[in-house]
């Protein structure tokens, strides 16, 4: 199976649309040409952290500076980032765009991955995060327009979740 | 050396400059020294004010921003250092005041006082400019040539394990964040 070039350029292509120009990210198999496309375009700023939660702090100065940021991660980083969700855009209330891979779930043929799949969307709830799906090129681009707004709206972290049927060719 | 000595002695400069600090001493001791609408005081999650720092300087490139940093803060995100050197970034100078203690949490010794070099750390992490300084005037010759190198600039001060006696002020969290989020983005207007 091959990761969508379609859908990856798809939304990178929204993220562009909806304003967002620094990104932070970790690399993951899902999320390489999204990424690559990411940092190959001279207008956006690529931020390769060496863990997710470090996506949190870049997202929060960016926002102080009036500018559109989004986090993509794959779900073990959004693991990794859960302290500061809370102990920092919970508690400074930042819009935090998080795109997460859901891998672990429907589709994934990988047993590690498994463990965070089961533990994603449970976690996002107790942590009030509002989360949608991203799962379909044909709604991607008002799902996104529409979390942005809520995150900007609530002034709180948002979770699209991006899922195998998305990401993966057939 | 004091911390406070220290920041008394770059205060004047730290007024055109974008300021992110971490909680504890820092955070109390430079409010003692009066608050400005360009400081943020990050007010916990530990090792994200570079991180902070970092969004700030990709979004001001025509700002300095100033980072003033902990040693118990940079060990719980030593990947940072990493992170800020391979982004190219050259308008940041991270300040890093060694006290070898969690002293808001308790004042239990860090990695540093068994011999954790996080000047070193920096410098092998890819940091293309850093300084240690064991004296006031060592730290503001430090801090007055990172500024002007423009070069991402780690500073290692070696100060004693010594702070307030409260670490609350009357200056709100969501006050501190909506000022300082205006302060910035009027920065942007032409």
């Amino acid at each position: 199976m091959r990761v969508s070039e379609a859908n990856s350029r798809l939304l990178y292509q929204t993220l562009k649309d909806c304003g967002v120009r620094v990104v932070s990210s970790v690399p993951e198999s899902w999320l390489v040409p999204v990424i690559r496309m990411i940092g190959e375009d001279p207008e956006m700023k690529l931020v390769q952290v060496a863990k997710e939660e470090e996506g949190v702090g870049i997202s929060a100065g960016a926002h102080m500076a009036g500018v559109k940021s989004a986090m993509i991660v794959p779900n073990h980083g959004f693991l990794a980032a859960v302290n500061p969700i809370v102990s920092l855009a919970h508690l400074y209330k930042i819009p935090l765009m998080m795109f997460i891979a859901y891998r672990g779930a429907f589709g994934d043929t990988y047993p590690w991955h498994t463990p965070g799949g089961t533990v994603t969307e449970p976690l996002l709830q107790a942590l009030r995060v509002p989360y949608t799906f991203l799962d379909s090129a044909g709604t991607l681009e008002r799902r996104v327009q529409d979390a942005q707004k809520l995150a900007d709206a609530s002034l709180l972290p948002v979770a699209l979740l991006l899922k195998h049927e998305l990401m993966m060719e057939a | 050396m004091q911390r406070l000595e220290c920041l008394r002695a770059v205060y004047p400069q730290l007024e055109k400059c974008v300021v992110v600090t971490i909680m504890g001493a820092v955070a109390v001791e430079l409010q003692s020294i009066g608050h400005r609408p360009n400081f943020f005081y990050l007010q916990h999650a530990m090792g994200l004010a570079t991180s902070m720092g970092l969004g700030l300087a990709l979004s001001l490139p025509q700002q300095k921003i100033v980072v003033l940093d902990g040693d118990g803060s940079l060990l719980m995100n030593l990947g940072t250092l990493s992170t800020m050197a391979r982004s190219g970034v050259a308008n940041l100078v991270h300040v890093v005041f060694d006290n070898q203690s969690y002293l808001s949490a308790g004042n239990s010794p860090t990695a540093t006082a068994k011999g954790a070099d996080l000047e070193g750390v920096a410098r092998a992490s890819g940091v293309p400019r850093t300084a240690a300084a064991r004296s006031v005037e060592e730290f503001r010759t430090a801090f007055a040539s990172a500024l002007e190198s423009g070069k991402l600039t780690t500073i290692v001060a070696h100060v004693d394990t010594a702070g307030p006696s409260h670490w609350l002020t009357d200056l709100g969290l969501l006050e501190n964040r909506f000022q300082f989020a205006r302060h910035c983005q009027s920065l942007l207007k032409p």
